[in-house]
């Protein structure tokens, strides 16, 4: 079943096109991996399907409804959740509120009892307080729970802002670049981390430069050239895919097979 | 659990002071302006703190419930505690209204709206002579009666402004320490993370824009009943920026931090009568100071110093938290 759908995207900025004429589709339960070149348009996309931006034309659709226009936290509401490519952290707050900030549509909250903390609030803050923890010990964080968030590590920081996604119960997660500027025992965390998520039941659209971690663990992938697809497939079909080896690696291919090379992991543009 | 202890902490003091020092005029008439300027200053921490939306109008807020209390009931008679009512509705429409097409501006944007919009209701209450009485204010503003009990004395202000006082901390720690707590906090923290967790930002920051100018409208009132003369002067642009002080001064997102900032600002011009022409000047030069050398404020600095004392006193230090602070800088 289809649970995104993307017809006719079109953005561009000022004359620049950034997304032309884009369709794909994302089954349900699927990891799908968005690839291309930096400047290719990925994070552009990722911020339409969030309504941070709002596409020229076009339509995307969520489950049959129609999302262009809705404002991110509309979106939200729908059961879309995110991650971003430069950290957005709560600084100001710990790793357990940070999380508990992703529980916020799944509280149910009355001013009064929240005010006079009355009984009732006291629960559903203990309700909630549990869900923040199984999140974090789902990203195997639970070291940190009462850590201040701005005294942690880069890889610590990328997987809390995974579990506060996984905190609102998405029914689809979008994770932008989440293996950027981790090592290699990180990297291989987060790939068993997002394979864990997809066994959860939750469909993962991932943004990602480290081919070693797309090629292990999507289902689907699609390769966007100059805001437009070059070619859409399962993984093995993309690492056949002629058009996609010349975009990537050129004429002068290793093995001609993307991935596969030796700790080749990040190519160069 | 520390939320109950700071709350138990702070009633204490606020009911053994005025036994250690009966009819002190520092307990009394001093005690009860800083309970006045702490609850101030916490509603505006709710802004400033951890909304992290500032205002330097705040003092408007403030002078509307005070000019509202008093303009109903000395002009139509109406009874004070309808009065006080009636001001925070005006206040709350006001505070709506604005809030929208203000909140949408950031940052020094955001601090010259609300600077503006406190300066245009400062020359409002100047010029609309009127209502307001003008520069000369207005006087002979009926006392607070409750349940047939008139507050009259400097005592009986206050055990109200200390009861007004320890009611306001508690809702607000209530409220910081919840959903819409750490909604608001959240802004402060990433605006579009919020937002992608289905926090609606805007109806966020217009709802505690309006809290906190409904609780500064409160007590504005209870300022007209207490000194029964107000006139613009209290109200001014330089009261906002006392207020700012007093938030800075003591943290930004501390409650027990506003009151700390109250407590030193309102003793420091009752101490330092020399200073009298010069009080914004050492106000200014204050908050430079604290900018530059303790910009997490006196009191947050204090409090980790006391904390870090008495681990180092009772306990063996604590191991540094994993971080490896390797590849920190890449966000």
């Amino acid at each position: 079943m289809t649970l995104l759908k993307v017809e006719g995207l079109l953005k561009s900025f000022g004359g620049v096109t950034a997304i032309a004429d884009l369709d794909f589709e994302v089954p349900e339960g699927v990891v799908y991996s968005i690839i291309g070149p930096n400047g290719a348009g990925k994070t552009t996309l990722f911020n339409m399907l969030s309504g941070i931006y709002i596409p020229d034309e076009g339509s995307i659709s969520l489950n049959g409804k129609d999302m262009v226009g809705l404002s991110p936290h509309k979106i939200a509401r729908s059961g879309v959740a995110r991650t971003f490519q430069n950290l957005q952290i709560f600084f100001n707050m710990s790793v357990l509120e940070n999380v508990l900030v992703g529980c916020h549509l799944r509280i149910k909250e009355n001013l009064i009892s929240t005010a006079l903390r009355l009984p009732m609030a006291v629960r559903e803050e203990a309700k909630a307080k549990q869900w923040a923890i199984d999140a974090l010990n789902f990203c195997g964080l639970g070291e940190y729970i009462s850590s201040p968030s701005d005294a942690l590590s880069y890889g610590v920081l990328k997987r809390m802002e995974i579990a506060r996604a996984l905190a609102m119960k998405p029914s689809i997660i979008m994770m932008d670049e989440p293996a950027a500027g981790l090592n290699d025992t990180e990297t291989a965390e987060m790939l068993s981390l997002i394979r864990r998520i997809s066994e959860s039941g939750i469909t993962v659209l991932l943004v990602e430069h480290n081919m070693n971690l797309v090629m292990q663990v999507s289902d689907r992938v699609l390769v966007l050239d100059y805001g437009s697809r070059l070619a859409e497939g399962s993984t093995e079909e993309i690492q056949n895919n002629p058009q996609v080896i010349a975009a990537y690696l050129g004429t002068d291919t290793n093995d001609g097979v993307i991935g596969t090379k030796t700790g080749g992991s990040h190519y160069a543009v | 659990m520390k939320r109950i202890k700071g709350l138990i902490i702070l009633a204490i003091i606020l009911i053994a002071l005025p036994i250690l020092f009966p009819n002190n005029y520092f307990i009394t008439v001093v005690g009860t302006a800083v309970a006045l300027h702490a609850v101030l200053a916490i509603s505006l921490n709710l802004l400033m703190g951890y909304a992290g939306q500032i205002s330097l109008g705040h003092a408007a807020f403030f002078g509307i419930g005070a000019y509202s209390s008093a303009i109903l009931t000395t002009q139509h008679q109406w009874n004070p505690l309808l009065s006080i009512g009636a001001g925070m509705l005006i206040t709350g429409i006001i505070a709506f209204v604005i809030a929208r097409p203000i909140l949408k501006l950031k940052g020094h944007y955001l601090a010259m709206a609300t600077l503006g919009f406190g300066i245009i209701v400062s020359i409002i209450l100047v010029q609309a002579g009127n209502f307001t009485g003008g520069p000369d204010g207005l006087s002979d503003i009926p006392p607070l009666a409750l349940f047939g009990w008139t507050i009259s004395s400097d005592f009986h202000w206050y055990v109200v402004m200390s009861t007004v006082l320890l009611l306001i901390v508690w809702l607000v720690n209530n409220l910081i320490d919840s959903r819409s707590g750490r909604a608001l906090r959240a802004l402060h923290g990433s605006e579009v993370a919020a937002e992608m967790m289905g926090i609606n930002t805007t109806s966020v920051k217009t709802n505690v824009f309006v809290l906190s100018a409904l609780i500064a409208s409160f007590v504005g009132s209870l300022f007209a009943h207490q000194q029964a003369f107000i006139s613009p002067d209290s109200f001014s642009f330089f009261f906002s920026i006392e207020l700012v002080t007093m938030v800075v001064l003591g943290g930004l997102a501390s409650t027990y931090g506003a009151i700390f900032g109250a407590l030193v600002l309102t003793f420091l011009p009752e101490l330092l009568v020399v200073f009298e022409d010069y009080e914004v000047m050492v106000f200014g030069g204050i908050l430079m100071l604290m900018m530059i050398f303790m910009p997490q404020g006196l009191f947050v600095a204090l409090e980790n110093l006391i904390s870090r004392l008495y681990r180092n006193y009772f306990n063996p230090p604590l191991p540094v938290p994993a971080s490896d602070g390797e590849n920190h800088d890449v966000a």
